[in-house]
């Protein structure tokens, strides 16, 4: 493989991967407020398609991006007034949201599948885009490429460095301490999930206006799922959740390169492998934790342990202690 | 005072009210719907309500997919039971397709009803193995059972993507339709000019009357609803928790690759990529609305089916996607959720009046 080819395949995972970060931050911030919001693959598909058709019939963009946020905040909704108003199973209405919203995109949706409509145009940075390797690298994208370079390190700043970023820790961690010191844990979290479903429609309207440009049934099926995965085995850590989301990313490249290189290998396999795979290494990820996985560590020689245990220690995150758990004061 | 009647009238209005109330808060979500996209309501519900019942053919039908979805209601009746959230039952039906496609494939010349237990055997091996997979990982390797079951989801469909068009494709073309077609002979037999296969609901019929009763009549069902209510307490009160929980997914398993048998036996006839059709979610939408009550769950099973009928007639007869009949179904479980909910803060609030 020549460095061109290299450079080539890296910005395309770079710019893949962009509205899936999207999407996990918004979960990630939701998770780290103590809600699971499981709705996100069905979520992101209404995204798409109302961002399309919005921006189809008014010709602009902005306005579709600006929809599809507002339909993502709209199911977020739904499910804070019956998990968190009225005390349902988180659980439960996110994956009846899941599967209703993706129904719901495939029936609204059907008179617009593959209608060619308005697409977001390349913005390259001026000079800096002329820059070898950098240029194509990082500043010859889509303004939304940018967006998601900027979203990771702003989400881990609000989260670790500011007030309001302590408070949704504390949503996550100790409801009952920021409840004691005032803090409305319930309208918090209200704000954050629909932040969080905010983000998780953009980035379904992300696929449809930019990476994938159009409209299909069922346009970006299996995508809401892994990036749920991602957040929970990412750790609920910006940056390792968007490692996460590059690692999905280069898997998606490397099964397209594949695809020429193993000539009798059907094709329809290797775009299901990226989702298996990526599944399979978060799980193993997860599992270095386990106490099962210490105890056989635990029987090794000194000289293999030791660095294992580091590993592990550094790999091993617990999740928000409330998340998922009702609230009531 | 109202005394017991009372009680009694209130709890029998809850029962039958909340679901009346739920399926006209649906319809009333549906309609718009149907509106938004300019479609009168009228002809559509016609079709999803009525469209069965008008034919044998399409009663048939309906009743040859109640029965995996029986099947499956009936499995996810076990692990919600134990407080597990299976959502790879989808692989687990796919899987359990898989297996029974190989004494099928390797052993066709053995007497038909021989060949018909070692396929429905393979199939619940196979579903038992997928789940016990993600059991196994849940309990051992601490990854969540909602994200392992989706994963093995992915690879399940890998797996059968890869078998149909590679080493098991048809003769002269690889194709996404399926592998070649079984013989007429060991194909589950069917009533003359109908698709019903009699055993397959049959079969569901008599697992669910089995869950039923393991479930409220035995000590393990106790031991095993304990464990869904508090494993660590369960655990105190020296119920093997974990096991509990290890047997409600292999259990889970067995009935969902029951399930997959019978889309390959008597349904499909052939292996597909898509050979599940979705069953496994849509009895996830089932156990949520009945709350895993297994009495409940033959008549909404019932209901489902007729709607999923009724909606594949939609392009045909109107021109409107089929996916209208996922949104009522959906919408009924929402609607369901939220009175549920508005009833519980409801009786919440008389408790700290009468206080």
């Amino acid at each position: 493989m020549n460095s061109e080819q290299l450079v080539t395949d890296v910005a395309a995972i770079l710019a893949g991967a962009a509205p899936l970060i999207i999407a996990t931050m918004g979960e990630t911030i939701t998770e780290r407020a103590g809600v699971v919001n499981l709705s996100l693959d069905g979520k992101m598909l209404l995204g798409a398609m109302t961002g399309f058709v919005a921006g189809l019939y008014t010709q602009n963009v902005l306005i579709g991006f600006l929809v599809a946020a507002l339909v993502g905040m709209l199911v977020a909704l739904v499910l804070c007034v019956l998990s968190l108003s009225l005390q349902q199973s988180q659980l439960a209405v996110g994956f009846v949201l899941a599967l209703l919203c993706t129904d719901l995109s495939s029936f609204l949706g059907h008179e617009y599948v593959r209608v060619p409509g308005v697409a977001v145009p390349n913005l390259p940075v001026p000079l800096l885009a002329d820059l070898p390797v950098l240029g194509p690298l990082l500043f010859d994208h889509s303004p939304l490429v940018y967006a998601s370079f900027v979203l990771v390190p702003l989400v881990w700043w609000w989260l670790s460095g500011t007030r309001s970023g302590l408070v949704v820790r504390s949503l996550g961690e100790r409801p009952e301490a920021a409840h004691s010191r005032g803090v409305h844990v319930v309208r918090w979290r209200y704000g954050i999930t629909l932040i969080g479903g905010a983000l998780v429609g953009l980035a379904g309207a992300a696929y449809s206006l930019d990476l994938k440009q159009g409209w299909s049934h069922r346009h970006t099926a299996g995508l809401g799922w892994i990036a749920l995965a991602i957040v929970i085995f990412g750790g609920w850590s910006p940056w390792r959740v968007a490692l996460g989301c590059y690692v999905f990313g280069a898997l998606q490249i490397a099964a397209i390169r594949w695809q020429s290189a193993l000539g009798g290998f059907p094709t329809q396999v290797l775009q299901v492998a990226p989702f298996a795979l990526m599944i399979v290494i978060l799980v193993l990820v997860n599992m270095s934790s386990s106490p099962a996985v210490r105890r056989h560590v635990d029987r090794l020689p000194g000289v293999l342990r030791r660095p294992l245990h580091a590993l592990f220690d550094r790999l091993a995150v617990a999740a928000p202690a409330a998340l998922g758990k009702p609230f009531d004061p | 005072m109202q005394g017991r009647s009372g009680k009694l009238w209130a709890q029998w209005g809850l029962v039958l009210g909340l679901p009346l109330l739920a399926l006209l808060g649906a319809l009333a979500f549906t309609t718009l719907v149907l509106l938004a996209v300019g479609s009168p309501p009228y002809p559509p519900y016609w079709l999803l309500f009525a469209g069965v019942l008008s034919s044998p053919v399409r009663l048939a039908d309906m009743l040859m997919l109640a029965a995996p979805l029986l099947l499956c209601s009936s499995g996810l009746t076990l692990t919600f039971a134990a407080g597990l959230y299976n959502l790879g039952i989808e692989g687990q039906v796919i899987i359990g397709a898989v297996f029974a496609m190989v004494p099928l494939r390797w052993w066709p010349e053995l007497s038909p009803v021989a060949l018909w237990l070692l396929t429905f055997g393979m199939g619940a091996l196979g579903g038992m193995s997928w789940a016990l997979l993600t059991a196994w990982l849940r309990v051992y390797g601490r990854v969540n059972e909602i994200f392992a079951g989706l994963g093995l989801n992915f690879v399940a469909t890998g797996v059968t993507l890869y078998l149909v068009l590679g080493p098991w494709k048809r003769e002269g073309s690889a194709s996404t339709s399926g592998t070649e077609p079984l013989d007429q002979a060991i194909r589950l037999p069917t009533i003359e000019g109908l698709r019903l296969a009699p055993l397959a609901p049959l079969l569901a019929l008599v697992l669910l009357v089995l869950v039923w009763w393991l479930l409220r009549q035995t000590r393990w069902g106790l031991s095993l609803r304990a464990t869904g209510l508090n494993a660590v307490a369960a655990e105190r009160f020296a119920v093997p928790s974990r096991r509990r929980m290890i047997e409600a997914m292999a259990g889970c398993g067995v009935l969902a690759g029951l399930a997959g048998t019978i889309q390959v036996l008597a349904v499909f006839h052939t292996l597909t990529p898509s050979i599940s059709s979705g069953i496994g979610l849509l009895a996830l939408l089932v156990t949520l609305l009945v709350q895993a009550h297994p009495l409940l769950i033959l008549p909404v099973v019932l209901f489902f089916a007729l709607l999923s009928v009724g909606s594949t007639q939609l392009p045909l007869q109107l021109q409107i996607d089929s996916s209208i009949g996922g949104v009522l179904q959906g919408a009924l479980v929402l609607c369901m959720l939220l009175l549920r909910g508005l009833q519980q803060r409801w009786s919440q609030a008389r408790v700290w009046d009468n206080e």
